[in-house]
């Protein structure tokens, strides 16, 4: 269940009624099979455009996705996409056993099998007991578990995940960071987290990419040297998440003033 | 789990039950009451006082007369709304699927709506005949409207996000049309469903005034031409019925199919 995601020279324009924007200029990165990497960017740079061409919902208008070798041109069955509205994402008409059991009765999978896979992803995040619950009769942060429940049992080599915390509490959040650090580390599955949060981007990730502003090209790729385990309390204290922190936080502001990446830092590949 | 909430019957809930009942009788109880008085020393033909039409009503209403006018009736008009149902929201998702489906349909389903089913009626006896074909097919013509263009509304209406998520993973073509866009348009698919039932009987009841032998709106006519006032009156007593019975049968049915959305919408007025 390994697969490298690589983006080469990524461009999309929005052309609409005479109007033309530039969203993503030239895009070009690697995440590594089995590698956790954040995103990191200004405010309306450009990341959600990214992440949909990764996922195969919306076309490039040049440059391109390849995951695990194979060329992106329509969302694979190898990838998963958690969305940062789980409102909106997860579905009120179906129990949470039925919203996570859904895409495996596209993958045909027999029911013996889907019953498995159903029941160990709500196990994993902690919400074993919650599959016969609607969504809607649940609280934020259990119905983002349910919608990671969802990704993991669909068995994806790649999991995208959109600012998945960005609309629960701090709290909550700090659960499901850890949540995602554990699931990453259990198993193997290369992760793609966007996040317009940077103490977050670089206390879950292995690497940090921080993008410029609209129209967005790769700033700086920073590697987070931090010890493989983690945890919210010393891990946030310890100096070299600080200086991290740092150094991601004046490259965005160098970001969103235009300017090129900060001094003496080696040059994105 | 915390969180979930129990099954709703609580102690006491039988309290709330039996005044929620009281609700539901107290204003057709006075009205009744209202009608028994201000008609009953009338002396006019055409306004019977109600306690003759209730003693009408068991000569009139025998098994034999409902087998033989109600039921007919019935059968009609649900095959009607169900030709209706089964159109409106076939060809609704179809058109709320694709934009330029809509472009080029909406004018002229904006136009055919405009016109009033019973005008059809002359019509369509012309190539339907005068059987129970035309007054389906005039129940069923009626019904449509409603129901297709809420459907159309309610499939256009599904939520960027959760479309985007069923593609992303692999839910398309039948899987998403089932577990997807008719979920999502739903309430408003049974929005149209409940305005074209009352479309529906007011149909029924005008096609059988056209060129017919049995049905609930031939026997009303009948007893009318025949100045049996009373039994007419009696007539109008069951449509009524028929029309509370069947929106009662539309709410159950609605409120097992729709209980999702019922439950979604307490829950973010709970907590907005």
């Amino acid at each position: 269940m390994h697969a490298s995601l690589v983006v080469s020279g990524l461009r999309k324009v929005y052309e609409g009624s005479g109007r033309r924007v530039e969203a993503v200029r030239d895009l070009t990165f690697t995440v590594d099979a089995g590698e956790l990497v954040c995103l990191v960017g200004p405010s309306g740079c450009g990341k959600t455009t990214l992440l949909k061409c990764m996922a195969g919902l919306l076309a490039p208008t040049s440059g391109e996705v390849l995951l695990g070798g194979r060329r992106v041109s329509g969302p694979p069955p190898g990838m998963a996409f958690v969305f940062q509205e789980y409102g909106r994402s997860l579905f009120p008409w179906m129990r949470v056993g039925e919203n996570v059991e859904l895409p495996l009765r596209q993958k045909k999978l027999g029911r013996a099998r889907r019953g498995e896979l159903v029941a160990d992803a709500l196990e994993s995040v902690g919400l074993a007991d919650a599959a016969g619950a609607y969504p809607w009769q649940l609280s934020g942060g259990m119905q983002q578990r349910v919608a990671i429940a969802r990704a993991l049992a669909y068995e994806p080599e790649v999991l995208l995940m959109d600012e998945p915390f960005a609309a629960v509490d701090a709290q909550t959040r700090a659960d499901l960071e850890d949540l995602v650090r554990r699931l990453w580390r259990e198993r193997g599955i290369t992760v793609l987290f966007v996040t317009h949060d940077i103490d977050e981007a670089v206390y879950l990730g292995e690497r940090v990419l921080v993008l410029s502003a609209s129209p967005t090209v790769v700033q700086e790729q920073l590697k987070v040297d931090l010890p493989a385990e983690r945890d919210q309390l010393h891990t946030r204290v310890s100096p070299r998440f600080a200086e991290l922190r740092t150094r991601v936080y004046e490259q965005i502001q160098a970001a969103k003033r235009g300017e090129p990446a900060v001094e003496d830092v080696p040059p994105p590949r | 789990m915390t969180g979930v909430p129990a099954g709703r019957t609580r102690p006491g809930a039988w309290g709330g039950l039996l005044l929620r009942a009281l609700f539901v009788v107290a204003l057709p109880a006075l009205l009744f009451t209202l009608w028994w008085l201000a008609s009953d020393d009338s002396t006019d033909v055409y306004w019977p006082p109600l306690r003759t039409i209730l003693r009408t009503f068991p000569d009139v209403w025998t098994r034999a007369r409902l087998r033989a006018d109600l039921l007919p009736s019935v059968l009609r008009l649900l095959a009607g709304y169900a030709l209706a149902a089964v159109a409106g929201v076939g060809l609704g998702t179809v058109v709320g699927s694709y934009r330029r489906v809509r472009a080029v349909c909406e004018p002229v389903l904006e136009f055919l709506r405009a016109v009033p089913p019973p005008v059809l009626v002359p019509v369509i006896m012309l190539f339907a005949g005068i059987g129970d074909t035309m007054k389906i097919v005039v129940i069923a013509s009626g019904c449509v409207w409603p129901v297709l263009l809420n459907t159309i509304e309610g499939v256009r209406a599904v939520d960027s996000v959760m479309s985007e998520t069923a593609r992303s993973y692999g839910v398309t073509g039948a899987a998403r049309i089932r577990s997807v866009v008719l979920p999502s348009a739903s309430p408003q698919i049974f929005a149209g469903l409940r305005q074209a039932l009352s479309v529906g009987i007011i149909l029924m009841v005008i096609s059988e005034m056209f060129a017919a032998s049995n049905g609930l709106g031939f026997t009303i006519v009948q007893f009318q031409r025949g100045f049996a006032i009373p039994d007419m009156w009696t007539g109008i007593l069951v449509l009524g019925l028929l029309g509370f019975v069947l929106s009662v049968v539309f709410r159950l049915v609605e409120r097992r199919v729709l209980g999702w959305y019922h439950g979604l919408r307490d829950s973010s007025r709970r907590s907005p």
